[in-house]
């Protein structure tokens, strides 16, 4: 794809570097000469954003480091030190904090960009598996750093967390003293999340390489979804994806300054500014919102599954959701790659699309709240009247607890009545927990039945001949 | 093939191969000096590997200092009737609880209750780790919520024991499961009486 280099030394200094190591010529043919396809819409400006938010990461965290101490007695401390006497501490420390919010929400447009555009498929696939473990990777660094700051959130979100792990059987306990390095999250766990943490990114790097090395040798998908034929269909990287990219990189900054600046604390949880303590719970335990949609899949298998129990079934669903992207390249049976010509993967992908909002939005919540109730909670009550008759009274209200306390209240008021309370009449009740079964049966059913069957059942609209074609068609379209 | 069996005449022959050329009834050599060489290297090299990898793995097991945390000793006096204490033990948070009278006899009722998930009679749960009966009024808990490792709230919950804030779950004055997603009861911890006031946990 990248064809013969047009790198040409002009200086002697370049011409002796050149014959020894050629490292211009690599980034003139990566990033100057290198063609890529003309349609390519901002959608294929993330991957610039992406390398921005790892280095920026990466940056703020060497800052963050040298200041930071990990110990169960300082951390916190140290943290709150960070934001309020380092100099601009408080701005480097809002940046990495922002900062892992933003990359998570530029890798989740750059992945289901590649989702919806086809960019798994052949000859994608290591390119794309790479990509998950970058994913993974992120998700792992991620965790790892939340727990840093050593409040309660940290705290009790790595205890959660550790413990599901425990559910795996025969070895989930002994890993889990493992990786906590004691019986219980603590100063050990700290630690070595500490190292692990300044580890990975770095590891993250070095994947990322691989994956750009990947995408150098198959060349870049693009909307049309249909291979670079000719040299009409590309453009030179500089200035044409230099520019796009830098421009999208701006705004993609406004977004992120603003948060930065005026809402810093809105994409974290108030109660991490409470120091952790292992003896109080805080009223609910949720992670950063990158992680929410895994969050309800854990919590939407509630029921065994054969002899595999609930939380491990709720762990391997988890993990799954993640494994299923892995094989996505073998999933996939059609041969259009672009959903742009698949009118009915189109309409899946796009509740697929919501499903995962959804997923998201059902993690924060109590999985035994009510999305819809039809009515009331009631009960009814036989009692002695005061002319010795029997007489029943009923009581309604919104929740249980409500209901207790109204029928509790008329008992106090009506002592001699001798009330006989009858069994309490629950209203009809779609809950979060069963929202989130059925998004994440959908979920899963899109990688492993949609996806599979719709190649083979799908009539797709025409594909264009080039991308060339694809351009011209698009303006003419556009021009009447 | 060919370079086989020239191998063999530089090493001097071990007798093991063949050593007529015109071999064309087995496509398989059979295995020479040097092939054992190379699997009894590259094995060496594996079991050396897996020697150097395990001290990498394993110093992330609890330390030393850790595990010799691991007692603590109790003075169950200063824990009057009806209430309870909460202390660290290996860094785990544990509930030590002098139940009332009320508490005890509703634990006891509920010994054969038709809904326990994880049966178990109170006697069962207020045994030492040597065996022997413990007291009706003390019990020794973990305060990990068995779901997720929550620590449930006492007197909240609709059996008048723990409630789990974090999924619901509901625990009866003996510390056993009762409704929710937590599948077991309340982990009783390993203790014993040193003397008429003082437990040792751990
Ligand atoms: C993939 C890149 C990274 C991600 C996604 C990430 C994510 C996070 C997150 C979510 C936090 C918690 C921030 C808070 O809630 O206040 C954090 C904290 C921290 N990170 Fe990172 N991080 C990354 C790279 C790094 C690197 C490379 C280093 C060090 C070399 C580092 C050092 C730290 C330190 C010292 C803290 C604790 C101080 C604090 O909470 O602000 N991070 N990280
Ligand atoms: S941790 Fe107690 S109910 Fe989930």
């Amino acid at each position: 794809m990248s064809g013969p280099s047009t790198y040409d030394p002009k200086t002697g200094i370049e011409k002796w570097l050149d014959a020894r190591l050629p490292i211009i010529r690599l980034a003139h043919d990566s990033f100057v000469s290198y063609p890529t396809p003309r349609n390519l819409n901002y959608f294929w400006t993330f991957g610039a954003i992406l390398t921005f938010c790892l280095v920026t990461q990466i940056v703020t965290g060497i800052v963050l480091a040298m200041h930071y101490v990990p110990s169960i007695d300082h951390a916190f401390a140290s943290v709150q030190r960070i934001e309020r006497d380092v100099p601009y501490g408080w701005l480097i420390q809002n940046i990495h904090a922002v900062g892992a919010s933003m990359f998570f929400l530029a890798v989740y447009i750059h992945m289901f960009r590649g989702l919806y555009y086809g960019s798994y498929k052949a000859p994608r696939e290591v390119l794309w598996i790479l990509g998950c473990v970058i994913y993974l990777l992120m998700v792992g660094t991620a965790f790892l750093g939340y727990t840093l700051p050593w409040g309660q959130m940290s705290f009790w979100g790595a205890t959660v967390i550790t413990n599901i792990l425990g559910a795996v059987p025969v070895v989930g306990e002994p890993i889990k003293q493992w990786l906590m390095g004691g019986f219980s999250i603590d100063n050990p766990t700290l630690n070595r999340f500490f190292s692990l943490h300044y580890l990975l990114p770095f590891v993250i790097f070095g994947v990322t390489i691989l994956h750009v090395w990947a995408l150098h040798v198959s060349g870049q998908n693009n909307p049309a979804g249909v291979d670079v034929k000719s040299a009409d269909d590309t453009v030179p990287f500089t200035p044409y994806a230099t520019v796009k990219d830098l421009f999208a990189l701006a705004v993609f900054l406004l977004m992120f300054a603003v948060f930065v600046f005026y809402m810093p604390d809105a994409l974290g949880h108030a109660d991490n500014y409470i120091p952790g303590n292992p003896l109080v719970t805080p009223p609910e335990i949720v992670p950063e919102w990158y992680l929410l949609p895994f969050y309800a899949i854990l919590r939407a298998i509630t029921f065994n599954i054969g002899p595999i129990d609930s939380k491990l079934g709720g762990v391997i669903a988890m993990f799954g959701a993640i494994a299923v992207l892995f094989v996505l390249p073998w999933l996939d049976t059609s041969k259009v790659r672009s959903m742009r010509y698949r009118p009915w993967a189109q309409r899946f992908f796009l509740v697929f699309v919501v499903a995962c909002f959804a997923l998201g939005w059902c993690g924060g919540q109590n999985p035994a709240k009510a999305v819809y109730q039809a009515g009331d909670y009631s009960q009814v009550v036989t009692y002695k009247a005061a002319d010795g008759t029997e007489a029943t009274r009923t009581f309604a209200a919104h929740t249980p607890e409500e209901l207790a306390i109204a029928v509790r209240a008329w008992e106090q008021d009506n002592p001699g009545a001798e009330g006989k309370a009858a069994a309490v009449v629950e209203p009809f009740k779609f809950t979060v927990e069963t929202f989130s079964q059925l998004l994440t049966a959908y979920y899963f059913a899109f990688f492993l039945i949609i996806l599979p069957v719709l190649g083979l059942r799908e009539t797709p609209r025409r594909v264009p001949d080039t991308i060339a074609k694809a351009v011209l068609d698009g303006s003419k379209a556009a021009a009447e | 093939m060919k370079a086989r069996l020239h191998s063999h005449t530089d090493l001097g022959g071990f007798g093991v191969a063949e050593t007529t050329t015109n071999s064309t009834a087995t496509d398989a050599p059979a295995p020479s000096r040097r092939d054992f060489i190379h699997i009894a290297a590259g094995a060496a090299g594996a079991v050396g590997a897996a020697m150097v990898v395990w001290p990498f793995i394993d110093q992330m097991n609890p330390a030393a200092d850790t595990l010799s945390f691991a007692s603590i000793e109790v003075d169950l006096s200063s824990v009057a009737e009806g209430q309870q204490i909460q202390t660290l033990w290996r860094g785990k948070p544990m509930f030590i609880r002098h139940r009332t009278a009320d508490e005890i006899a509703r634990a006891e009722a509920d010994d054969k209750a038709p809904d326990l998930k994880d049966p178990a009679t109170d006697d069962s749960r207020l045994l030492q780790s040597n065996g022997q009966p413990g007291k009706r009024e003390f019990l020794i808990l973990l305060a990990s919520c068995t779901h997720l490792g929550c620590v449930p709230t006492f007197a909240a919950g609709d059996y008048g024991g723990w409630f789990c804030p974090c999924h619901g779950s509901h625990y009866d004055t003996s510390g056993r499961i009762r409704k929710g997603p937590a599948p077991k009861n309340l982990v009783v911890a390993p203790y014993v009486y040193l003397s008429d006031t003082t437990i040792k946990i751990g």
